[in-house]
């Protein structure tokens, strides 16, 4: 094979990046704890992606309106404070408004098992548990955004 | 004063993701918008890690809100050089701004290569621009070259300084100085931003006051006399309380005014536009040549450098001898 194909070729058109997923994490609710989120947003940088990290205190407008602006291909949101049945459902009402209910959206953080299937109901996309691996939540990610990249 | 409607705001999202990726087909869009361009004000905010410039750029857009003007911010952040990963963090310093029609926040991460980032970061500043915002805000982090052909993408820059990061200024050990036209002491409710100042100030009389828009060949003007005028001063802000914030909007005007007094602003413009022009010229040069001498010519080429037969320099003017009838070597 030639090495015109490789690398120096890329480099040298420095107009020509490669696509990247972005995913945006945040966490709604009004408690002031985000290790969870954090860690979420280390694994998926490790993985190559882009995180939009928005931090805490995210109201289901201000979640919708960042994912808008920032064309995500993904939505992660960590959840501790037990709003959940009403904060994801909103998020889910609100992408459908914005035209943008092709954006999967994931939630971690304590989320009893009896909720879960309401809310995968409602439209959200995996529920993922304390301890589970952050292999699966990257591969999940991977898998729902193929389209993309 | 624009209004976008939430379709408008998509799809102008989605022309800055085709932008970033190189998708050339976003240039219906940039041709379309082109000559809408030049009406924006576009302010670059560069300074070391944590001074506190996105919380500064929100204090600034709220400001310019208030006066009834839109906002738009482009937040650049470094890829991870390893995985090519990154976390673009500066909205949380922005949650103020969320929900606001006036205000339309980008976070863009740099990808590795320098050259691709200007020349993304131009094609976002200009699609902006067009979308009729009138700041147009470019943040980065100010640690070295990439951050200076940034803040080149500005009709003004700021450089955000903190005090107590040690004895050094950054803005002085970085370099950056002479790239400023409005210097900021951010933080100045913490103690030392006094000291800070002072150094700032001895550090500017030592600048000649020429700033570091350096110009590229070719361009008519030296910096010298471009630049004549305009005195760099010290601002001092606490942006967590939104204070100085005002004093440093009246500066950012009369910048632009004098800018536009000055001629400078177009002799800036035009400077712009050549780095501009220059770094998508060399991109085709490049395509073009690879694409005429093909394969096997590159790799002749790469196996007399390997081999230690040619320099790098030597082979690349042999290439572009063969590919221009009638050059030197
Ligand atoms: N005391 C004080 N803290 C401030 C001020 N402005 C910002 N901060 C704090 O400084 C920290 C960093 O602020 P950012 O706005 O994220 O700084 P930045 O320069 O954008 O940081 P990077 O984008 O990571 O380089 C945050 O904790 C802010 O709350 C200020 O005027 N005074
Ligand atoms: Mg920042």
């Amino acid at each position: 094979m030639s090495e015109l194909t490789q690398a120096p070729v890329n480099d040298a058109a420095a107009g020509t990046p490669q696509p990247r997923l972005r995913i945006l994490i945040a966490k709604p609710g009004l408690d002031g704890h985000d290790r969870g989120a954090k860690v979420i947003a280390r694994a998926l940088r490790d993985a190559g992606m882009e995180v939009i990290y928005t931090g805490l205190r995210q109201t289901p407008e201000m979640i919708v309106d960042a994912a808008a602006q920032e064309d995500v291909d993904a939505i992660g949101l960590s959840i501790l404070s037990g709003a959940h049945n009403t904060l994801l459902p909103r998020v889910i009402d609100l992408l459908q408004a914005a035209g943008m209910s092709d954006v999967p959206v994931f939630a971690g953080g304590i989320i009893p098992e009896e909720d879960v299937p309401a809310l995968m109901q409602a439209g959200i996309a995996a529920i993922f548990g304390p301890g589970t691996p952050l292999e699966e939540i990257v591969s999940f990610v991977r898998a729902r955004t193929a389209a993309h990249c | 004063m624009v209004h976008h409607s939430v379709a408008e705001r998509r799809a102008l999202a989605r022309a800055l993701t085709r932008i970033e990726n190189g998708d050339l087909s976003v240039q219906d869009e940039l041709r379309a918008a082109w000559s809408a361009t030049g009406a924006a004000h576009r302010i670059g905010v560069t300074g070391a890690p944590g001074s506190g410039k996105s919380t500064l750029v929100s204090a600034l857009a709220r400001a310019w809100r208030l006066r009834g003007h839109s906002v738009a911010i482009l937040s650049i952040d470094p890829s991870s050089p390893i995985t090519g990963g990154a976390i673009l963090g500066d909205r949380i310093r922005m949650r103020e701004l969320s929900g606001d029609p006036g205000v339309f926040i980008r976070s863009m991460a740099s990808r590795g290569s320098v050259g691709g980032l200007s020349a993304a970061a131009a094609d976002a500043a200009a699609l902006l621009d067009a979308h009729g915002f009138d700041f147009v805000v470019i943040e980065t982090v100010g640690a070295g070259q990439s951050e200076v052909e940034i803040a080149r993408l500005a009709d003004t820059v700021v450089v955000v300084e903190a005090p107590g990061m040690g004895d050094d200024v950054q803005a002085i050990k970085a370099g950056i100085l002479e790239i400023a036209d409005v210097l900021v002491v951010n933080k100045a409710d913490r103690p030392g931003a006094r000291k800070t100042v002072a150094a700032l100030q001895a550090a500017l009389d030592l600048v000649p006051q020429t700033s570091g828009h350096h110009g590229v060949a070719g361009t008519a003007l030296s910096d010298a006399a471009l630049d004549a005028g305009w005195v760099v001063s010290v601002l001092q802000t606490t942006a967590t309380a939104a204070e100085g914030v005002d004093a440093l909007v009246d500066m950012l005007a009369l910048h632009r005014e004098w800018l536009h007094v000055s001629g400078v602003g177009d002799a800036r413009r035009r400077r712009r536009y050549s780095q501009e022009l220059r770094v998508r010229l060399r991109e085709q040069l490049l395509l073009r040549a690879l694409q005429i001498l093909g394969g096997d010519g590159y790799d002749a080429a790469l196996r007399e450098v390997a081999a230690g037969r040619r320099t790098p320099l030597d082979a690349a003017r042999e290439l572009a001898a063969q590919l221009i009838i009638g050059s030197e070597l």
